[in-house]
C-alpha cells in the first residue's frame, strides 16, 4: 500500500493535443479516489499512466515515495482491473488469479493458499476450476478483482469495471467492490462516467473535463458547493436546473419571481461582487417542493411562484415535476457549451423547463397552475460569463484536499 | 492433388453452418437448402474425382493401367510393394519429411516473433517489410532458378538439405507471417496488457499470454508451409542431382518400371497416394487444433 502523488501530469500527443493537462493530485495511502467525467475527458489516460500502459508527457508520478515515470508496469507493484476483464482465455480462473504470483515466483503452496482465501472472499471457490467463457459477466468481474488482490499490491486500480455488467449486477458488484476495499484498505483509483458510482463508492471524487481537474472534493462537497457549472452540472441525477437571473443589490430576479438573497449568501457575496449583473442560477430539483407541503417557518425563507406543471413522473417514493418557463435563452450560449460537454440533451425554443423533486403526496396535476415554493438558502450563483461559483456554500470539512478549479469554462 | 483434397475438405467443414440454418428456416427458405447440397456434391465430386482416380491406378498390375476402368479389374498391391522395396521412393519420403518438418519448425518460429512485432509495433519500414514480404511470395520462382542454380553450385548448397530448406523458407515465411499476424491482430491488447500489469516482461507476456492464444493460427500456419514444402517440385528437381536430397515430387519423376518399354504409371500413382496420406493425417489433427472462439470469454462483447 502506498500514495500516490501527481505533479503536473500532462499527457500531450505528437499532434499537440493535450489528453491531460497539468493534473496535480495527491491520493493518501488506503484512500479510495474515483476519477469521473464526461467520455474523452481523459480519465481512462490518467488511470494509464498511473499504471505505466501510457508515457507521461510532462510531470512527476510517486507511488509512496518512489518516481515511478520511467519504470515499466511491471515494476510499479499495482493491479488493475480492466473494463472488459482482460482474464486469460486459456487459462482456468485458478491459474488466471495465480498468473501475477507465478511470474513473482511465489512458491506454489503459497499460491495455491492465496487464491483459495482470494476466491472465498469472492465467492468464487466453487469455480476455480472453470475457464472464464464459462463464467457470467458477474463472476467474470470477479476473477478479474481476484487476480488483483492476491497480490496485496500497492494500489488497486480499474477501469470501469462495472460498464459492461447489467443495471442489477451493477449495483451489487458496487458493494462488493466497497467491501472488498474496506476489507483490503488498498489504495484504491477508480475510473468510471457514472457518477452514482463515483458518489457511493469514493473517499474523494476527482472531476476531469477535457484533461483538466475541475474540482476534487469528498462527494458530499461536490454536491453541496460545487466550484463551477460544469461540477454542478455534471453531479447530481436529475441534474441541477440551471436558469438566468439578474442580480440587483441583494435582490434576485428570476424567470419566474423575484426574491431576497437570504443573508449568508448575500454576505459572502461580498461587495465586490454585487451591484446589478446577469447571473446563473443553479437549483437542484429536490429543492423545489408542494407549497401547500410546506411549513410557514420554511415559506418565509425561499420563493413561492405560481406555475404551470407541464408533465408529471411519479415514482413512488419520488416525484418529478416538469415547469416550464420563459426567459431561458438569456443563458443558452454558456450552457449550450456545457451540454455538448455532459452529452446533455438541450432544450431548443424559447421555452426551457426545470425538474422539481416534490413529496410523493403533492396533490399538483399535469396542465395545472400550481404553487411551487423553492428554497432561497440552497440555490448556487454562477457567473455566466467564466461559469465559476460566486459565493460558494461552506464545505462540510474545509480540511479535505480540495482545489481550486482555476478553470474558464470557454 | 493434394491441395484439391484440403480444399473439398474445407468446402465441406464450411457448408456446415449453413445447412443448419436452412433447416433451422426450412420454411423459408427450402429451395436454397436444396441448391446448396447439390452445389456441395457437385464441388466435392469434381474435386475428389481425380484423386480417386489415382487410387484406382494404383490398385491395377501394370497391363490393366490403360484399360479405363474406374473399378480395378485385378486389384493388386504390387505398385506400394514395388515403391517401397526398390528403394528409389523411400529415401525421397524421408527426405521430404525432413525438409518439410525442419522448413516448417524454422518458419513458424521466426514467423511469429516477426508477425509480433508486425502486429504489436510501430516502426519505420513496417509497411515496406509488409509489402516486400508480399512480393517475394508473389515473386514467380521459376525467374530464379537458373541464378540459384548457379549459386547452389558455386557454393556447395546444391544437392543437399539446407539447399531445400533455405528457398523454402524465402517463400514460406512472407505466408506464415501474413498469416500470424492476422491471428495476432485479433487478440485483445488488453490480455498483454494485463499480463504487464500483472508482472510479466514482455517476452513473457508473449509466451504465457499471446502465444497459447495464437496457437490456431500458429497451427493454420504451419500447415500451409508444410503443405507448400511438401509438394514443391520447381526447386526439388533443379536444386538436386541424387537421393541426397531429392524429394517425393522429385523422385516420382524419375521412377523406373520393370522394363524399360513400359511407363511406371502404378508406380507413380501409389506413389502419390503415400504422399497425399500425411497431408491428411495433419490436417486431421490440426483441425481439432484449429477452433474458432478459443479466446472466446477473454473480453466481453
Amino acid at each position: 500500500m502506498a500514495a500516490i502523488t501527481m505533479r503536473g501530469i500532462t499527457k500531450r500527443y505528437p499532434d499537440g493535443t493535450e489528453a491531460v493537462s497539468n493534473v496535480d493530485l495527491d491520493i493518501a495511502d488506503g484512500e479510495f479516489v474515483i476519477l469521473v467525467g464526461p467520455s474523452g475527458c481523459g480519465k481512462s489516460t490518467l488511470l494509464r499512466m498511473i499504471v505505466g500502459l501510457e508515457d507521461i508527457s510532462e510531470g512527476e508520478m510517486r507511488i509512496g515515495d518512489e518516481l515511478v515515470n520511467d519504470r515499466a508496469p511491471k515494476d510499479r507493484d499495482l493491479a488493475m482491473v480492466f473494463q472488459n476483464y482482460a482474464l486469460y482465455p486459456h487459462l482456468s480462473v485458478r491459474e488466471n488469479m495465480a498468473f501475477p504470483l507465478r511470474l513473482a515466483k511465489v512458491p506454489d503452496a503459497e499460491i495455491t493458499q492465496r487464491v483459495e482465501e482470494a476466491a472465498a472472499v469472492l465467492e468464487l471457490t466453487e469455480n476455480l476450476d472453470r475457464k472464464p467463457a464459462n463464467l457470467s459477466g458477474g463472476q467474470r468481474q470477479r476473477v478479474a478483482m481476484g487476480r488483483a488482490i492476491v497480490r496485496d499490491p500497492k494500489a488497486f486500480l480499474f477501469d470501469e469495471p462495472l460498464s459492461n455488467l447489467d443495471a442489477n449486477l451493477r449495483v451489487q458488484m458496487r458493494t462488493e467492490i466497497a467491501r472488498i476495499q474496506k476489507k483490503y484498505g488498498t489504495t484504491t483509483v477508480y475510473v468510471t462516467h457514472d457518477q452514482t458510482e463515483a458518489m457511493t463508492l469514493a473517499d474523494r471524487v476527482a472531476v476531469l473535463r477535457k484533461g483538466v481537474v475541475q474540482q476534487v472534493d469528498s462527494p458530499r462537497n461536490l454536491y453541496n458547493s460545487p466550484v463551477n457549472l460544469f461540477v454542478a452540472g455534471f453531479i447530481g441525477s436529475p441534474s441541477m436546473n440551471l436558469v438566468p437571473g439578474r442580480l440587483t443589490g441583494t435582490s434576485l430576479a428570476l424567470p419566474f419571481g423575484t426574491m431576497e438573497l437570504p443573508s449568508d449568501v448575500a454576505s459572502r457575496l461580498g461587495t465586490e461582487q454585487a451591484g446589478e449583473r446577469q447571473v446563473i442560477v443553479g437549483i437542484r430539483p429536490e429543492h423545489f417542493e408542494d407549497s401547500a407541503l410546506v411549513s410557514d417557518g420554511d415559506r418565509s425563507s425561499g420563493l413561492v411562484f405560481p406555475i404551470r406543471i407541464d408533465n408529471i413522473e411519479w415514482l413512488g417514493s419520488e416525484l418529478f415535476a416538469y415547469l416550464p418557463y420563459k426567459g431561458g435563452e438569456a443563458i443558452g450560449q454558456q450552457l449550450g457549451k456545457l451540454a455538448g460537454d455532459l452529452d446533455m440533451e438541450q432544450s431548443s425554443g424559447d421555452e426551457s423547463s426545470i425538474v422539481a423533486r416534490l413529496d410523493p403526496t403533492s396533490q399538483v396535476q399535469e396542465g395545472k397552475e400550481a404553487e411551487i415554493w423553492l428554497d432561497a438558502r440552497r440555490i448556487h450563483l454562477f457567473d455566466p460569463e467564466t461559469g465559476e461559483a460566486l459565493a460558494r456554500p461552506p464545505r462540510a470539512d474545509q480540511a479535505g484536499g480540495a482545489q481550486p478549479g482555476a478553470v474558464r469554462l470557454d | 492433388m493434394t491441395a484439391a483434397t484440403i480444399g473439398a475438405e474445407q468446402l465441406g467443414a464450411r457448408t456446415e453452418p449453413s445447412q443448419g440454418k436452412t433447416t433451422k428456416g426450412a420454411s423459408r427458405q427450402s429451395g436454397s437448402g436444396a441448391i446448396w447440397k447439390i452445389g456441395t456434391a457437385v464441388i466435392v465430386l469434381y474435386a475428389l474425382f481425380p484423386v480417386l482416380w489415382i487410387a484406382s491406378l494404383s490398385l491395377k498390375p501394370a497391363a490393366d493401367v490403360g484399360d479405363g476402368k474406374l473399378i480395378p479389374a485385378n486389384p493388386t498391391l504390387e505398385n506400394y510393394q514395388d515403391i517401397f522395396t526398390s528403394g528409389e521412393f523411400v529415401r525421397p519420403l524421408i527426405n521430404s519429411i525432413g525438409i518439410s518438418l525442419i522448413t516448417t519448425l524454422i518458419a513458424v518460429v521466426v514467423a511469429a516473433f516477426a508477425a509480433y512485432a508486425i502486429a504489436r509495433l510501430d516502426f519505420p519500414g513496417k509497411t515496406l517489410l509488409l509489402s516486400g514480404a508480399l512480393a517475394i511470395a508473389m515473386f514467380p520462382p521459376v525467374s530464379i532458378i537458373g541464378p540459384l542454380f548457379n549459386i547452389w553450385r558455386a557454393t556447395g548448397l546444391y544437392d543437399t538439405w539446407p539447399g531445400l530448406i533455405l528457398p523454402y523458407m524465402t517463400f514460406a515465411l512472407p505466408l506464415a507471417i501474413w498469416t500470424l499476424a492476422a491471428f495476432f491482430r485479433e487478440i485483445p491488447w488488453d490480455l498483454e496488457q494485463a499480463a504487464q500489469v500483472d508482472g510479466a516482461t514482455p517476452y513473457q507476456a508473449f509466451r504465457k499470454v499471446i502465444l497459447p492464444l495464437a496457437l490456431p493460427g500458429v497451427f493454420a500456419s504451419a500447415i500451409i508451409v508444410f503443405i507448400f514444402c511438401w509438394n514443391d517440385f520447381l526447386f526439388a528437381i533443379s536444386l538436386t542431382s541424387t537421393e541426397a536430397a531429392r524429394t517425393v515430387p522429385a523422385a516420382t519423376a524419375f521412377f523406373t518400371a520393370s522394363s524399360n518399354f513400359i511407363n511406371p504409371t502404378g508406380q507413380i500413382a501409389a506413389a502419390a497416394i503415400v504422399v497425399t496420406v500425411p497431408i491428411i493425417i495433419m490436417v486431421l489433427i490440426f483441425q481439432r487444433r484449429i477452433v474458432a472462439g478459443l479466446t472466446a470469454g477473454a473480453v466481453k462483447g
